[in-house]
């Protein structure tokens, strides 16, 4: 998955350079910290077809993309997922598949090398069974490395994603040392982004600053010890440091992500923003949906942005940073993110953190991703 | 240690892009834009020529000598951002 500063070189030039595919919301685990909408159940039945697939990526093809993430939920639920990636593959994108590894079978890693799938990215929580399966609320573990092996196996570069929260964080050397061991050539920490389950778990997920800081010297000391053979992505959660995320490059800068449903979004989150108008590709034009829809041109650029961004310097570097964190710790999308120290909300930000740093809490169980877990009946309008 | 036979690793995907009007070099986790004398010699990376003939090959289709240097120092850099491999 893209992160927010992803070395990228090439100018977007208002390109739609990274796309992200969600094909479907369906997923057989059922972890507390996904960013999926809390009504993911209720897509199912509005998924996009094929051949509707294929139009969306023909048409995305025009508009520049070039990197491609099959995501979701899990992807794998989907039968045609190798006839997409052989379709993408064949436009021209880089494709790449961001799946838990459940589904992952030997004869679909064999289909997605042939279909010409050029990374996977795999997810893991933890390096003992229990752990894992408990946070994923399924029997996974060993499904998961046993994945990891065969993708190695196969010759796919790979990407590892790992989660981070309070209750793994102290497993960020185990898991440093079995990549090592496999041969991976990449780890991503992903500190936890606050939206849908995770925002409900989010004073259980939350990691302290000191655990933080702690897996900073463990991912140090690999990064000496590994030099080249592996690049270890991490970095402070914004919650922490004081500075926003460059949330996506920018608000409808390069990225656009398409929901089972087709609707066209900035970003994964883009819809907990209520009062902004989504729009599917099964009614517009991706075109017109990325250059012309007022969704996309709401925060684009920098002329929309509040005080204190304005006269900052450093707004060309955050862009004001994330829009649903704002919404979600503000009430208003156009505020600037409050995990800016200069944000007139920022007390938000460190109320959490400070929740999270509290020695003796009352533990809450956390609420698994499920259909029925939660009411949803209020998102309807 | 320098590369005999440059090879384009397996994890990039050399393109022209039409909608950049310029070859691009996409990999897992990003792309770049190559200027043209890049994209001359990236894409004669495929494991078939050794360094030498590479240049040759080159100093052939433009009509010119001398390029031998910077064919290596660009071969440097590549891979040291780990583009290429030995065949
Ligand atoms: C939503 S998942 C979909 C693909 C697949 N089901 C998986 O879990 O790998 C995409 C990626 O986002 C990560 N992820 C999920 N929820 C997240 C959150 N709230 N913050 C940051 N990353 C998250 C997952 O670890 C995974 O790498
Ligand atoms: S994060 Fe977990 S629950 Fe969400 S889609 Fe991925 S595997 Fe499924
Ligand atoms: S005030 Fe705005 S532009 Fe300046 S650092 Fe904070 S979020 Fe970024």
């Amino acid at each position: 998955m893209p992160k927010d500063s992803n070395g990228l070189t090439l100018d977007g030039q208002g390109k739609p350079l990274w796309l992200s595919l969600e094909i479907t919301y369906r997923c057989p685990l059922k972890c507390s910290w996904c960013n999926n909408p809390l009504d993911f159940d209720d897509y199912a039945a509005r998924e996009l077809s094929t051949d509707e697939w294929k139009r969306v990526l023909r048409e995305a093809r025009e508009l520049g993309a070039l990197q491609l993430g099959f995501t979701g939920g899990e992807p794998l639920q989907r039968p045609d997922l190798e006839e997409l990636v052989a379709y993408a593959n064949a436009l021209g994108f880089y494709t790449n598949l961001i799946t838990s590894g459940i589904g992952l079978t030997e004869a679909r890693l064999v289909a997605l090398k042939a279909a010409g799938l050029k990374q996977i990215q795999l997810s893991l929580q933890a390096t003992e069974a229990a752990v894992t399966d408990a946070l994923v609320g399924a029997t996974a573990h060993e499904r998961k490395l046993d994945a990891a092996r065969r993708i190695k196996a196969h010759g796919f570069p790979m990407v590892l994603n790992m989660p981070v929260f309070r209750q793994n964080i102290g497993m960020t050397d185990a898991m440093i040392a079995w990549a090592a061991e496999l041969g991976i050539e990449y780890i991503e920490f992903a500190n936890i982004q606050y939206y849908n389950w995770a925002l409900m778990n989010r004073d259980e997920l939350m990691p302290t600053l000191e655990q933080v800081r702690e897996a900073e010297q463990v991912v140090q000391r690999w990064r000496d010890t590994l030099g080249k053979k592996m690049t270890i992505y991490f970095v402070i959660p914004d919650y922490y440091e004081g500075r926003p995320k460059a949330c996506m490059n920018g608000w409808g800068a390069i990225h656009l992500t398409i929901a089972p449903d087709g609707v066209a979004m900035p970003c994964q989150e883009a819809r907990v923003i209520p009062g902004l108008e989504f729009e599917s590709v099964r009614d517009k034009p991706l075109a017109w949906l990325w250059h012309e829809s007022p969704l996309f041109r709401k925060y684009r650029g920098l002329d929309w942005l509040p005080e204190p961004c304005v006269s900052c310097d450093e707004k060309e570097k955050d862009f004001g940073g994330c829009r649903c964190q704002a919404f979600l710790l503000t009430g208003d999308a156009g505020n600037t993110d409050p995990a800016c120290g200069r944000s007139p909300h920022h007390a938000r930000v460190r109320e959490a953190t400070d929740t999270a740093a509290r020695p003796l809490r009352f533990r809450k169980p956390l609420f698994k991703r499920a259909a029925g877990t939660v009411t949803t009946a209020f998102l309807e309008d | 240690m320098s590369i005999d036979t440059p090879t384009l690793a397996s994890r990039f995907r050399m393109q022209w892009e039409e909608a950049q009007q310029a070859w691009v070099l996409l990999y897992p986790e990003g792309m770049v834009k190559l200027n043209a004398s890049a994209a001359e010699i990236l894409k004669r990376c495929d494991g078939t020529r050794d360094v030498p003939a590479l240049v040759a090959d080159l100093e052939t289709a433009f009509d010119t000598t001398g390029l031998e240097p910077d064919v290596r120092a660009f071969l440097d850099m590549a891979r040291q951002q780990q583009w290429i491999t030995e065949a």
